[in-house]
């Protein structure tokens, strides 16, 4: 907490030095050398790096980074609002559009302009003042249980077709109050319908809508995949591939399919910690999570994006994941001005 | 004597330091923190809240019913597991503490699949998303804590007071009411309260297995803080869960107090169960304890159409999910929470021998406070930690320190509760025997107090442990490096993604966590047992 004090001390003591020492002119600063300063990079719990790529960068600029998992997205930004003042890194990774503007009102990240922005497309450059970097993408959308459609019942297609009475009772979805999927497609409702959202809500609870608290208890506890008995639920794009990838015994094809026009785009975002004693090792840390390096890395562990177009994509990865051409977003200024109350709405329209 | 009262001094400082820098002043921060500004207003603002009103209710007699239920269940198996002797008591004993170390999902799962292979979870009874789910896991949860703190007191008490009563005509039943269980009553009241604060503060089982309708104080705290980013509103919840902690912590002690017993065991051998009292408590307990755990080995031995140990020998082996492999996980497990037993051990144990022979504000305040820690929630603790210690010397937020400190906040109850009630029926005639013949109060306390508690320590010790091995709530909002990974964290990870393999790999890592934790726990206790042995035989 008295870092603050700290840094203005260590400012004065700067600034006077050249003086008081009388060591001559003072000279224009040359860029803070940055080899050998350690530095932390705070992430969520689902951030995964193969070996050798963090010590890649290490080896090209000198700078080491030790790695704090911070729990999921939500938890990772509440740690770091109430840390603001001594916080607990220099960069975080991980902050995705739905928690963003949270995360910039309470001016969390110092603005850093990467050079390597230049390979990534505008459309996920939320943050015009580039307070924080996208650095990868990935899309929530119904799955549903390829087994269980056919030519009697065809896969529906659209979000509207979620409420035709042949799904009814078929629909698995997560809490927007509690899960990050579950919030997901609540704006991909309030994108698709605009103010007939909660019109659709209403209409899916008469069809028989289940909601779950979390991930995990919609696919393993209703979902046919875990041994329930409702085929479609809310996942993510890349979870058919990881369905064949952890499949057990192998499977070529995936059991599961995505509903490609109910997509919410997710962005994952990098910003430099307001408050860093190391920003030049910072800024070298998020050109380097925009590097090929970096972001080739990503698919396989993360099972999501890169966000820079010169990154190759990963065979296995091509072959199984679909990318939907057009999926739902929101401004992440407008998620942030009305998420609690579309939450607290939608309590009222789904639970009560 | 110099010497002498420095042991005191100490014996009291170091819990009191341990209690109030870890716990009372990271609790104080956050509470600080978010009260300042629109907080106040938030709190002054509950009671006339509708939906606070009927959260606080839900939590309350959520708690309070599942905490009866768990002593109906339990008592039995502690009479059995204190008054008889029979083949695999000890192995009996061990298995109860492997509930602890099951995370909710899996538990919540298991459970499920139980409900569908008896047919309870369809149309005309469906079990999931209910308030019946809730209290049925949590005494599946908690039975092992009254069955061991309560058996462990039971052993101790005198079997020929019942015999009298029996002799002079009083049936089973009114023995049982009117001689046992008033005679029981501090250990009873002990475990009940753990219980309860534990059923008040419990997390996962209220939002996956009771469905998104239910909230309590502790996942409207979370909901608050972590989701909605509103801390204030989340803080006066907080204060709101601190003080009726306080308060119902105070009345336990009241109740606990009530009655100390002072009777020594004359030493017998116990005798073996009729085939029928054991058949019958031997039911009850695989009804509640071994069914969900047998689901969970059918399923990590399952694949395919088949059954293989595939996924066990999948462990080694790291999935790129995952930071480090299971096993590897499994001892960082294993470390941390053989540091947080021993913290338990040193600080509960000298918190125990204060609240025991000290008196005033001091001893009242250490028994009282080391159970809070039971009724905060993990996001409080958490928080509070993350923003308290922060500066040199104390900055641990990144240390590998602040985890089995943590775990120790929440296994010291345990070893206070086990060892307190213990301790006071210790009878005081036999210590002052020992001082008058000569013996210094450290040697008083290896000669008397230690022997006759060597059980106690060791099931508190035992509880401590399993409760690190299990810990999740706290764990998981401190930020820690990737290869620190815990167990219960790992498996949390690996059912986060769909696939057949990854969800193999967390029930076999689940069922060799209990295995790991039945092993442990009965090395502990054998090792724990001191002397206890030649005070009451226990064979």
């Amino acid at each position: 907490m008295h870092r603050i004090l700290a840094r203005a001390l260590s400012l004065v003591a700067a600034a006077c030095l050249p003086v008081a020492c009388g060591s001559g002119p003072a000279t224009a600063p040359d860029p803070e050398p940055i080899a050998d300063q350690a530095i932390t990079l705070v992430t969520h719990d689902s951030f995964r790096v193969s070996q050798g790529i963090l010590e890649a960068f290490t080896a090209e600029t000198g700078v080491t980074v030790t790695v704090e998992n911070a729990g999921d997205t939500g938890q990772m930004v509440a740690t770091s609002i109430l840390t603001a003042d001594n916080p607990i890194g220099d960069v975080m990774y991980g902050v995705d559009n739905t928690f963003l503007q949270r995360a910039l009102d309470a001016e969390l990240f110092e603005a850093y302009e990467s050079p390597a922005l230049a390979n990534v497309p505008m459309s996920l450059q939320l943050d015009p003042g580039h307070r924080v970097t996208p650095i990868d993408f990935g899309d929530v959308c119904a799955n549903y249980w390829i087994d269980r459609f056919g030519d009697d019942l065809p896969v529906p297609v659209t979000l509207a077709d979620l409420v035709d009475p042949v799904y009814r009772g078929l629909l698995v979805v997560e809490n927007p109050e509690t899960s990050s999927p579950g919030l997901a497609f609540l704006l991909a409702t309030i994108a698709e319908f605009g103010d007939g959202w909660e019109e659709f809500w209403k209409s899916l609870r008469i069809n028989d809508v289940v909601v779950t608290a979390s991930w995990d208890d919609a696919y393993y506890g209703e979902f046919v995949s875990g041994g329930g008995d409702r085929p479609i639920v809310i996942s993510y794009a890349s979870s058919p591939p990881a369905e064949v990838i952890y499949a057990d015994p192998p499977v070529d094809t995936a059991p599961t399919g995505v509903i490609t026009d109910t997509c919410f785009r997710q962005v994952e975002f990098a910003g430099i910690l307001a408050g860093t004693t190391h920003r030049s090792a910072a800024e070298a840390l998020v050109d380097f999570l925009l590097s090929d390096t970096f972001q080739e890395d990503i698919p396989l562990n993360m099972f999501v994006f890169p966000a820079s177009t010169t990154a190759a994509l990963p065979r296995a990865f091509v072959d199984h994941v679909v990318l939907p051409e057009d999926p739902y977003t929101l401004p992440p200024a407008e998620i942030g001005a009305n998420r609690n109350a579309w939450t607290e709405r939608w309590t009222q329209i789904v639970l009560r | 004597m110099t010497a002498r009262h420095l042991g005191r001094v100490a014996a009291v400082a170091l819990p009191a330091v341990f209690l109030g820098v870890f716990f009372l002043y990271p609790v104080a921060a956050i509470v600080g923190r978010g009260l300042t500004g629109e907080g106040l207003d938030r709190l002054t603002g509950l009671p006339g809240s509708a939906s606070f009103r009927s959260v606080a209710w839900f939590t309350l007699w959520q708690a309070l019913v599942s905490t009866v239920l768990t002593v109906v269940v339990a008592l039995p198996g502690a009479h059995l597991l204190a008054r008889h002797r029979f083949r695999g008591r000890a192995a009996l004993r061990a298995l109860t503490t492997v509930p602890f170390v099951l995370p909710t999902v899996v538990v919540g799962s298991a459970f499920v699949a139980l409900f569908d292979r008896f047919g309870l979870d369809d149309g005309a009874f469906r079990m999931r998303h209910t308030v019946w789910a809730i209290l049925a896991s949590h005494v599946f949860f908690n039975v092992a804590v009254v069955l061991r703190t309560v058996g462990a007191f039971w052993e101790g008490l005198d079997p020929a007071v019942e015999e009298q009563a029996r002799v002079l005509g009083a049936g089973p039943w009114r023995t049982f009411l009117s001689v046992t269980l008033p005679r029981l009553w501090p250990a009873v009241a002990a475990a009940a309260s753990i219980v309860f604060l534990f059923c008040t503060t419990s997390f996962g089982v209220i939002l996956i297995l009771g469905g998104p309708t239910r909230a309590t104080l502790e996942t409207e705290i979370w909901r608050h803080a972590v989701w909605r980013g509103d801390l204030a509103s989340a803080t006066a919840l907080a204060v709101v869960q601190f003080v009726a902690v306080v308060a119902m912590v105070v009345v336990a002690n009241r109740l606990q107090r009530r009655r100390s017993v002072d009777e020594r065991s004359t030493f017998r051998l116990p005798p073996h169960p009729t085939r029928r009292l054991l058949g019958a408590n031997l039911a009850l307990l695989a009804t509640v304890l071994l069914l969900p755990v047998a689901v969970l080995v059918e399923r990590s031995l399952s694949v395919g159409d088949g059954y293989s140990l595939r996924h066990y020998g999948a462990l080694a082996n790291r999935v790129n999910l995952l930071p480090v492999s299971a096993l590897v996980a499994l001892r960082n497990s294993l470390l941390f929470a053989l540091v947080a037993t021993a913290l338990a051990l040193v600080v509960g144990g000298l918190a125990s021998l204060v609240v025991v022979h000290g008196r005033g504000w001091v001893s009242r305040i250490l028994d009282l406070g080391f159970m809070l820690p039971l009724g905060v929630s993990a996001v409080t603790l958490g928080f509070g930690m993350l923003i308290a210690l922060d500066d040199p010397p104390l900055d641990l937020r990144s240390s590998r320190w602040l985890v089995p400190v943590a775990h120790a906040l929440v296994g010291i109850p345990f070893v206070m509760r086990t060892l307190v009630p213990t301790l006071r029926s210790i009878d005081d005639r036999l210590r002052e025997a020992a001082a008058v013949l000569g013996a210094s109060p450290t040697r008083v306390l290896r000669e008397i107090d230690l022997p006759i508690a060597g059980r106690a320590v060791a099931v508190g010790a035992a509880f401590a442990f399993a409760i690190s091995l299990g810990e999740f709530g706290a764990t998981s909002f401190l930020p820690r490096q990737p290869d620190r990974l815990t167990a219960p964290l790992a498996l949390f990870r690996l059912l986060g993604t769909p696939g057949e393999l990854l969800r193999g790999q967390a029930m076999a890592l689940a069922v060799v966590l209990m295995v790991l934790t039945a092993a442990c726990v009965l090395v502990i206790e054998s090792r724990g047992r001191f002397g206890s042995g030649v005070v009451r035989g226990d064979l």
